[in-house]
């Protein structure tokens, strides 16, 4: 019997307080009829069923008649629920929109096998964090490890397309044959790399990437087999990745065998790290274990090889987290920005329904004098908002999906993930999850607090709704609002003020007027120093001679670009050459005139010239920042140090500039003439970055460079074209992407506050019209009155904006990483807050305070 | 579409409620008496079961089909917690319609040769 009352619990309230009894009598009665464990079992089996079915059919009749009713009176006050509606779709809209570029960055498992198995192995050295592994520490590390399934490795490099049409400069990765089998991915075309492929002189093969087939190829089903030209070596196409195979991120395009050379010079440096290493977790062995075991590995190499292992570490790292501290923050402080929002609209929602539910006293009134259980009213109520709610929640998800594109750039580039996260399943059922609760969150408690004093009182005419403790509440609601646009105001103050701050740095160099290119000269062509001078010779002179050109030059890496290129240095006064952080700089080879067009102040010495030669004495001209460091207080020219090979004597200085970024500080910069550099050495560092000063548009200048460039060599690619402001501006891209969307989540949320303050004083300026009018008998004076409801307002935004500003203040500092130095305590940012506050409450208050102004005492006390 | 207070408006009638009807129609009776009724002249086929006939007693009480009725039969046969239900003026007139809905069908039925009591 107790486990049939039990069941009865399925049927709604309503329906079992009114037969529960009977139904438990009728049951008991067919127990007792039935004799014998058989036809009792039988009676449980059955009733278990029945009771489901009846149960769900019940609660299905009570659904449609809520749903018919709340139709009707949704109908009869549309501007209600329109601004329900709205208000709903806000704050669903903005959290499914950080939800979906969070999910896809931080919580969704990438697209991998098993991909949570999968770790990077880095070196670790003091001073530099990770680092790149050399390749025979990679070949030790693999043999000698024991926590690993498989392990891979790959590098990074670019290659020139030639034979398809106007050559092409792509992106590719070297891998080595085991690296897709590590990471679970087949070809969607063709067959992965072997090992017979994967081989010194082994035939060139490639796997393409799905844009590169889709686009170059045009799809070309029978790709497989066809041969292209890479920078003059002859290759063959075997296959196409997936769709969805960004590896080792999404810029990759192609695919080539490493094919290690064991016996080159390249191959045996354990000082030459440049290997990324992948690696599987054997089933049942931990992070952490495989972090342990790799660290007593380095240890045991580093006894073996005392000078080039040096200090030399071992860190683990699972994939997942191979992302910026930074990437991460600012997605939390979205996330955090998109809940500010979410809690506000339901708290003005909340206080919305519940001045509705004191309109609509006497509606429940009545519908409970006619019977209707408070439970049934508190259902109805229920399926109001709910109904309310996911027409929201669907607006919101087309608020998010027009939103995602805009975050996109909050994807950080690092990872092996698609540009634009898709809106699916998980995005649907978050928004879906998210619009119920706040449906349930909005209107649970106000529909509990109208039912609650749905007694007949209610319908005696002229009855007051709403005591002291319901607006007490309805206060609150108001407060936790202030408080919460207090906060995303403030944060999104100190934001911008860090981006202002970024912005204003000067990265030291000239980024107006500069159009950037890269002709990336394929290696064994342009092995000869010579070779690549020609080049750089023929190009340069006819690009000088373009009308509006004042300046052309060469050099590796484009600052904030390549940010890495970073070399020890040895000086001849005493210190002694080590892999460490306090004494290394940024190499770079450049032509005579970099500076020049760069506009980078030369201080002191020379440029370098033409005449830097192979067989002239080696020179280097340094920042500002290195002689600094090296020679404070002596004259910098003429000193020597040595870096890359060779002794330098330093014949110029000029200025410092940025070259890991504009808000991260950078190693002292070195600059070395292009011609000083012996054949096939450094060839990585042979200048490809054409730098171009001139009053000309991008667009006019591009079609003259493209033809100097080819008739030089016909067969030379041109990429990355790209203004310097361009990259500069890159800088801050994602920032100025974060903070228009948490401006505008900041400025949503202050108009809802601002709303709810003008509510809820419009309320009671209504509820208090008899006072007022008997106050304005009595002679109180406008100003008395104005200065009464304002006061009003005044309270309920200090109220919010003190604990406000103490939450702004913690979550300032939970982000301090993305303020750029900015204090969390920013002054100003809070007096700004503080004063935007003062202006909504004055605005929130100023329509009721006239209203209660022009209030007719005579009409106000005879209304009783 | 026609009014609900319209007796043809609830045709035709779910089995249930006409056997529910039928059965208060031969007088007023309770639930678990309701349900003995309708397995006697059904040959125990139609079993009710308590959630399908109060939620069936529930739909016929909104619909004014039926009403529960505050007299009690003779005292020994009352149990203090059993609710009691008559058929209403406007049930009669929905059975009736029913009645004759089914009538026409069957008759329909004889006339294209499918007789009563032949498989």
């Amino acid at each position: 019997m107790r486990l049939y009352s039990f069941l009865l619990k399925l049927y709604p309230a309503s329906f079992r307080v009114e037969y529960g009894d009977e139904m438990r009598a009728v049951w008991a009665r067919r127990r007792r009829d039935a004799s014998g464990p058989h036809s009792v079992a039988l009676l449980w089996i059955a009733t278990l069923f029945e009771v489901v079915s009846n149960a769900a059919a019940v609660h299905w009749e009570i659904l449609r008649q809520d749903l018919r009713y709340t139709v009707r009176i949704l109908a009869h006050s549309p501007g209600f629920a329109l601004t329900a509606v709205l208000v709903l779709a806000l704050g669903v809209g903005a959290n499914t929109a950080a939800f979906s570029v969070t999910d896809f960055v931080l919580i969704r498992p990438l697209p991998f096998r098993d991909s949570d198995r999968l770790v990077d192995l880095w070196e670790k050295l003091p001073g530099y964090g990770t680092m790149e592994l050399s390749p025979p520490n990679y070949v030790d590390w693999r043999q000698m490890s024991h926590s690993f399934a498989s392990m891979g490795a790959y590098w990074h490099t670019a290659v020139n397309l030639i034979g398809m049409g106007e050559p092409e400069h792509l992106q590719a990765s070297r891998v080595t044959a085991g690296l897709f089998p590590v990471l679970g991915v087949q070809p969607m075309i063709g067959h992965g790399f072997t090992a017979a492929e994967d081989r010194e002189g082994a035939p060139g093969t490639l796997l393409l990437s799905y844009p590169l087939w889709q686009g170059l190829f045009a799809g070309d089903p029978e790709i497989a087999g066809k041969r292209v030209k890479l920078d003059d070596e002859a290759f063959e196409i075997i296959g196409v990745m997936p769709r969805d195979f960004h590896f080792p991120n999404r810029g990759a395009q192609l695919w080539i065998p490493m094919r290690f050379h064991e016996h080159e010079p390249d191959f045996r440096d354990r000082a030459n790290n440049y290997l990324n290493v992948v690696a599987r977790l054997k089933p049942g062995v931990s992070v952490a274990q495989a972090r342990a075991e790799m660290v007593m590995i380095a240890g045991r190499l580093e006894k073996q090889y005392p000078d080039e292992n040096r200090q030399t570490s071992a860190a683990v790292i699972p994939l997942r987290d191979e992302l910026s501290q930074q990437s991460r923050l600012l997605l939390l402080a979205l996330s955090g920005a998109a809940l500010c929002v979410l809690l506000i609209s339901c708290a003005n929602l909340a206080n919305l329904l519940m001045a509705r539910g004191l309109a609509r006293q006497k509606e429940l009134a009545v519908r409970a004098a006619i019977g209707a259980g408070r439970e049934r009213l508190v259902r109805q109520l229920i399926t109001e908002s709910l109904v309310l709610a996911l027409l929201g929640g669907a607006i919101g998800l087309l608020v998010a999906a027009a939103a995602v594109p805009l975050l996109a750039r909050l994807v950080p580039a690092s990872l092996p993930i698609a540009q634009n996260p898709t809106i699916d399943l998980r995005v649907l059922f978050f928004a879906g999850a998210v619009s119920i609760l706040t449906g349930l969150g909005f209107g649970v408690f106000p529909a509990i607090r109208a039912c609650r004093r749905s007694d007949f009182s209610a319908l005696r005419e002229g009855a007051r709704a709403g005591g002291g403790r319901k607006e007490r509440l309805r206060s609150a609601l108001v407060v936790a609002e202030v408080m919460a646009s207090v906060v995303l105001l403030v944060s999104a103050g100190l934001l911008i003020k860090a981006l202002l701050r970024i912005q204003g740095i000067d990265p030291g160099f000239r980024s107006r007027g500069v159009l950037t290119l890269e002709t990336a000269l394929p290696m064994p062509k342009y092995e000869k120093t010579a070779s690549r001078a020609e080049f750089y010779g023929r190009v340069l002179s006819a690009v000088q001679a373009l009308p509006g050109v004042s300046g052309a030059s060469y050099i590796s890496f484009l600052p904030m670009v390549m940010t890495g290129g970073i070399w020890p240095i040895t000086v001849a006064n005493g210190d002694e050459e080590t892999r460490n952080s306090a004494h290394t700089a940024s190499l770079r080879f450049v032509t005579p005139g970099f500076f020049a067009t760069m506009g980078i102040p030369l201080d002191r010495g020379r440029d370098v010239s033409e005449s830097d030669s192979i067989d002239a004495p080696s020179v280097a001209v340094v920042s500002e920042s290195f002689a600094r460091r090296y020679w404070p207080d002596q004259d910098p020219l003429g000193r020597h140090f040595k870096m890359a090979f060779s002794d330098r004597t330093v014949v110029g200085v000029v200025g410092n500039i940025h070259v890991r970024g504009l808000d991260r500080v950078s190693e002292p910069q070195v600059y070395l003439p292009y011609r000083q550099v012996k054949d096939g050495w450094l060839i990585g560092y042979g200048p490809k970055d054409l730098v171009i000063h001139s009053n000309m548009s991008p667009s006019a200048l591009l079609p003259a460079v493209r033809q100097i460039v080819h008739a030089a060599d016909p067969e030379q690619p041109i990429s990355n074209v790209r203004t310097m402001a361009d990259i500069v501006d890159d800088q801050t891209a994602s920032r100025a992407a974060q903070i228009r969307v948490l401006g505008a989540f900041a400025v949503i949320a202050f108009l809802l506050a601002g709303i709810g303050i003008h509510g809820l004083l419009s309320f009671a300026v209504s509820r208090r019209t008899q006072e007022i009018g008997v106050r304005i008998a009595l002679g109180a004076r406008p100003g008395g009155i104005v200065g009464m409801i304002v006061r009003q307002g005044a309270w309920l935004a200090i109220a919010g904006a003190v604990p406000g500003m103490v939450l702004a203040y913690a979550a300032a500092r939970a982000m301090q990483g993305l303020l750029a130095g900015i204090e969390p305590g920013d002054a100003i940012t809070f007096a700004c807050a503080s004063g935007l506050c003062v202006v909504m409450t004055i605005l929130g208050s100023l329509l009721p305070a006239l209203r209660a102004v022009r209030i007719d005492p005579i009409q106000a006390i005879r209304t009783e | 579409m026609l009014h609900p207070d319209h007796a043809a408006a609830l045709l035709p009638l779910p089995a249930a409620t006409f056997h529910i009807l039928l059965a208060v129609a031969a007088g007023d009776r309770h639930g678990y008496a309701i349900i003995q009724d309708v397995a006697a002249h059904t040959n125990g086929d139609l079993k009710l079961s308590p959630g399908t006939l109060y939620r069936s007693i529930q739909r016929m009480l909104e619909r004014g089909l039926i009403a529960e009725t505050n007299e009690r039969p003779v005292p020994e046969f009352d149990d203090e917690r059993r609710r009691y239900y008559r058929i209403t003026a406007f049930g009669a007139e929905v059975a009736r319609a029913e009645t004759r809905r089914l009538t026409q069908l069957v008759t329909m039925a004889r006339d294209r040769g499918f007789a009563a009591g032949r498989a």
